[in-house]
């Protein structure tokens, strides 16, 4: 008789949470919307379109900057973004 | 533990021919004494003598309180004598008898025993595969895998691992991109029994997954970018030699296990610890074969050209794993060439080529010269210094050739500015190393990422 195998979970063991996206503003009236350059090539050249185009909707805009494209936000800049802005685009360019 | 029971206990074998001749002694110890007698072909003898760490039988305990006070070994019968305070024991037997194993010594018996008895205990959840199943299917359903077999990790594996290293099984060797989930040594581990590798492998493997979690690495970058690279694992020093490692011919190739399952290793853990995975947070366009392991060592065995790992500072008696971020070989072949400055020709033509020959952004290169190559530089009495200068000096890019050059675009540093050309590793993201087989006359490149914020790193293996 074989006794069951039994094996050692080599997995963080952690399991996936889903939870709901943010509710987007109902209106843009008076937002502020963040611009999170990445910090990738040109990304600047893509942002300062998108600044100018919210601006001539009459949208205040705050610019923000990743230290590196490579490695995650930093909390500190994540908690300012979300703190200043009602919405935040992010773009990603080369 | 089961406690041991106070007085003497005998622990014998079978098989043991010294067991064997002190038999009658035994009994007559069991009759005089009290003396207990545990054969480790009975489970609990077994078990008694796995939790005393008995090593050689027969052995003779002195247990009080519980715990043991003393011991002999073997049969030597002045020693037993005095044990025992019988002066007469033995009289009719040989003076000297050397003992044999304990079966609890025998190969895989350790990690057995600890296992049913209850010694090795782990923090990770035990996943029991379902009666019938093949595990090596089983381990593929479960996602746990690189796309080729693991060895299941059984409680005795993984126990059998952890002897590979002083470190203790609950040490955190730090948070592992994507999901920056906490990595154990006994995630480790686990991770390296599936990748194959033997426990003296594993301080090796523990230093790489430290190695790739220092900043200036990068690795959530590494393995979230669009990029083919991966973590190229390099090893220095004595423990290379030690577990086998090749830095010979087909140093760069398959076939050599400490090689093949260190480099399989990091990933596994990246893939199984970190939740990052091909088609999820890995957007690799192409990735490239490493990706399922790439480590090799670097060959010292020639003084002329200090290893890498001095050059970094390492003393020799050090054995260190560096990481950088590279993708395919680039076999450079010049079977011609008998000067120095023929063979630079040969490599700057090559390495001026990789990624794009316009790219001198975020391109590095680990050149691998191998032996003959490397005798033409030694016999020149060339130093790896000198030649990573001559090959900068042959490696400038025209800015109408730099990619970002022809349209304007190429950030340049304050020194830069006016010049009319760019070299091709800006960063100084150019290292030479040697490995590779005696016969021929190659060399190899292995391109990769470097630049100002992305650089190999290097990190001394703790045992």
């Amino acid at each position: 008789m074989s006794q069951a195998l039994r094996l050692l979970d080599p997995t963080a063991e952690t399991a996936t949470e889903t939870r709901p996206r943010r509710e987007r503003p109902k209106t843009l009236e008076g937002a502020t919307i963040g611009l999170l350059d990445i910090n990738k090539p040109r990304g600047n050249e893509f942002l300062d379109r998108l600044e100018e185009l919210l601006a001539a909707r009459g949208l205040r805009v705050e610019r923000f900057r990743k230290p590196r494209f490579s490695a995650v936000a930093p909390t500190e800049l994540k908690q300012e973004i979300a703190g200043r802005c009602a919405a935040v685009i992010e773009a990603l360019a080369d | 533990m089961r406690e041991l029971p106070d007085g003497l206990v005998a622990v014998v074998k079978r098989e043991c021919p010294t067991c064997a001749l002190i038999a009658p002694l035994l009994e007559r110890l069991a009759g005089e004494c009290g003396a207990a007698v545990a054969s480790e072909d009975d489970e609990s003898g077994l078990e008694l003598s796995f939790h005393a760490g008995v090593e050689i039988v027969p052995t003779l305990l002195r247990v009080a309180g519980g715990r043991e006070v003393g011991r002999v070994f073997g049969w030597n019968r002045d020693e037993w004598r005095a044990f025992t305070g019988l002066a007469d024991l033995g009289a009719d037997l040989p003076a000297n008898r050397p003992g044999c194993g304990s079966r609890t010594l025998e190969p895989g018996m350790p990690a057995k025993l600890a296992v049913r008895y209850g010694a090795a205990k782990f923090a990770s959840r035990l996943r029991d595969v379902p009666p019938g199943a093949d595990e090596a299917e089983w381990c593929f359903e479960q996602g746990w895998t690189d796309g080729l077999p693991v060895v299941p990790p059984t409680e005795e594996r993984v126990y059998a691992m952890l002897q590979g290293t002083r470190r203790r099984a609950d040490e955190v060797l730090g948070a592992i991109p994507p999901n920056f989930a906490e990595c154990t040594v006994e995630k480790a581990a686990i991770n390296a029994v599936l990748a194959g590798c033997k426990p003296e492998y594993l301080p090796v493997v523990l230093t790489a997954i430290e190695a790739a979690l220092l900043p200036q690495f990068g690795l959530h970058g590494i393995l979230a970018t669009t990029n083919a690279v991966g973590p190229v694992v390099m090893v220095n020093g004595p423990i290379a030699r030690a577990i086998g490692m090749n830095a010979r011919g087909n140093a760069l190739g398959q076939g050599n296990r400490a090689n093949a399952s260190i480099g399989r290793a990091l990933q596994l853990v990246v893939r199984n610890v970190g939740g990052g995975r091909p088609g999820e947070i890995d957007r690799a366009v192409f990735g490239n074969p490493g990706k399922y392991t790439f480590c090799f060592a670097e060959d010292e065995s020639d003084p002329r050209w200090e290893s890498y790992a001095a050059e970094r500072g390492f003393p020799p008696r050090a054995s260190t794993v560096t990481l950088f971020p590279g993708d395919g070989v680039t076999p450079v072949i010049d079977h011609v060439s008998r000067r120095p400055e023929d063979l630079v020709k040969s490599y700057a033509g090559c390495l001026r080529a990789l990624y794009n020959p316009g790219q001198v952004n975020d391109v590095a290169a680990f050149l691998v010269v191998a032996g003959e190559h490397a005798n033409v530089f030694y016999e020149a009495g060339w130093s790896k210094a000198r030649l990573k200068e001559a090959l900068t000096e042959r490696l400038w890019v025209p800015l109408d050739e730099v990619v970002e050059g022809r349209s304007g675009k190429l950030q340049m540093s304050a020194e830069e500015l006016g010049q009319p050309r760019a070299p091709k590793f800006r960063t100084g993201s150019l290292n030479i190393v040697r490995a590779g087989g005696a016969a021929g006359k190659y060399s190899a490149l292995i391109s990769g990422l470097g630049s100002r914020g992305i650089n190999p790193v290097t990190k001394e293996i703790r045992e």
